[in-house]
């Protein structure tokens, strides 16, 4: 672990507040996770990633724009881990840095129709960009 | 009852049919909604990072708001009243949110938490009363098969929200029971619809909507039921072909079978 990714994972730990030691490791988080096909590392492993310190390879990941925000592994935790919550933290580690926004304004009117509602718009500029 | 009253801004443009007969139906049942002055968008996701403080806030002025009046703060959009519940319960247990919230806000007396944060089934439910609203029915919906969903936002996380038992839950069948309809159990009622990520990625939206819209229809439902306009929006978009059950806003449903649509 470099000083830099120290410095992250201390950083996903401060503003997540997820103790990851208390995960053990059952697996419920990603097993119950509806967007598990679409994420390249799943729940848990961002616990363990953290852990470990690999924030890097997490920030570099398109996990973090497929997670729903829907709260069924905050839910469904047994030890109250909260993964949700980590990847949350690594997805504001990337968009907190100039120039870094994962979607621009630019781009939504390509991505809307007529139907779409103001809240879908609102909800993807505050999880994609700052 | 008067409640202080949160709608936010999709309902506002495009879910004006949400919010119309949530109005035209609380006051055929007694209840007066008083629109907060001033309110702004609530952001439409809670923040969940503990240092998040600016992307909180118009949800606590929201709530300082109904507090003055000395009236509870009723919601009706799922994200508005997850947001606002949420943001209201970091006010209630988190020193470190309230101290810098208030600092920022600079109110005329500290905000706490003190105002109750109540959905709109929630007032069906414990103000008025699903009998009272069964008493109240001129047009019941006999032989509509109605499936609720749930979606994420209302339900969990449960020790937060404390709507209904966040994996079995029973308001809206109580709801739809009440209006004279059949209620359709489906397995992916409190699964996520996709959500925001219609953004990013259509096909994402497209699976999980499809899901839910599948197993309505297969179980016989005519018509599904939410709270939410981008559960509204992507379910919709993914009703299509023979048996496809339609999307309603729940209170579309309530004003219909109340007389007053």
């Amino acid at each position: 672990m470099t000083v830099n990714e120290k410095e992250l994972a201390e950083r996903v730990i401060e503003i997540s507040g997820v103790n990851t030691r208390k995960c053990m490791k059952c697996g419920k988080c990603s097993g119950t996770c509806p967007s598990y096909d679409e994420m390249e590392y799943h729940p848990h492993q961002f616990v363990s990633m953290v852990e470990k310190g690999q924030i890097k390879k997490l920030m570099e990941s398109k996990s973090l724009w497929t997670c729903l925000s829907c709260f069924a592994c905050i839910e469904r935790c047994p030890r109250s881990v909260e993964p949700a919550k980590l990847i949350e933290a690594v997805r504001l580690c990337v968009i907190r840095q100039q120039g870094a926004n994962h979607m621009k304004a630019c781009s939504v009117p390509d991505s809307i129709d007529e139907n779409m509602p103001q809240q879908a718009i609102v909800s993807a500029f505050r999880k994609y960009s700052k | 009852m008067t409640y202080s009253y949160y709608p936010g801004c999709t309902l506002k443009t495009k879910a004006k049919d949400l919010d119309r007969y949530a109005r035209l139906s609380a006051e055929a049942l007694g209840v007066t909604l008083e629109e907060i002055e001033d309110w702004q968008c609530c952001g439409a996701v809670y923040p969940m990072a503990l240092d998040e403080i600016a992307t909180k806030l118009s949800a606590v002025r929201a709530l300082d708001s109904a507090k003055r009046s000395g009236r509870d703060l009723l919601t009706l959009c799922s994200a508005c009243h997850h947001v606002i519940k949420r943001v209201n319960n970091d006010m209630l247990t988190n020193d470190d949110i309230r101290l810098k919230a208030n600092n920022y806000l600079k109110l005329d007396s500290v905000y706490a938490g003190e105002t109750k944060v109540v959905h709109y089934l929630e007032m069906l439910r414990d103000t008025v009363g699903f009998d009272k609203i069964r008493a109240a029915v001129k047009n019941p919906l006999k032989g509509r098969r109605i499936a609720a969903y749930y979606g994420c936002l209302l339900l969990r996380p449960a020790g937060v929200m404390q709507f209904d038992n966040p994996e079995n839950p029973t308001i809206l069948e109580d709801f739809i029971k009440a209006i004279g309809a059949e209620p359709v159990i489906t397995p992916y009622r409190n699964e996520c619809c996709g959500g925001y990520t219609v953004l990013e990625d259509k096909k994402i939206a497209e699976r999980r909507s499809g899901m839910v819209i599948g197993s309505a229809a297969a179980k016989g439902a005519d018509t599904v039921i939410t709270a939410c306009p981008l559960c509204l929006y992507n379910l919709e978009a993914n009703a299509h072909g023979e048996g496809a059950p339609v999307v309603k806003y729940f209170t579309e449903l309530l004003a219909e079978a109340l007389g007053v649509k």
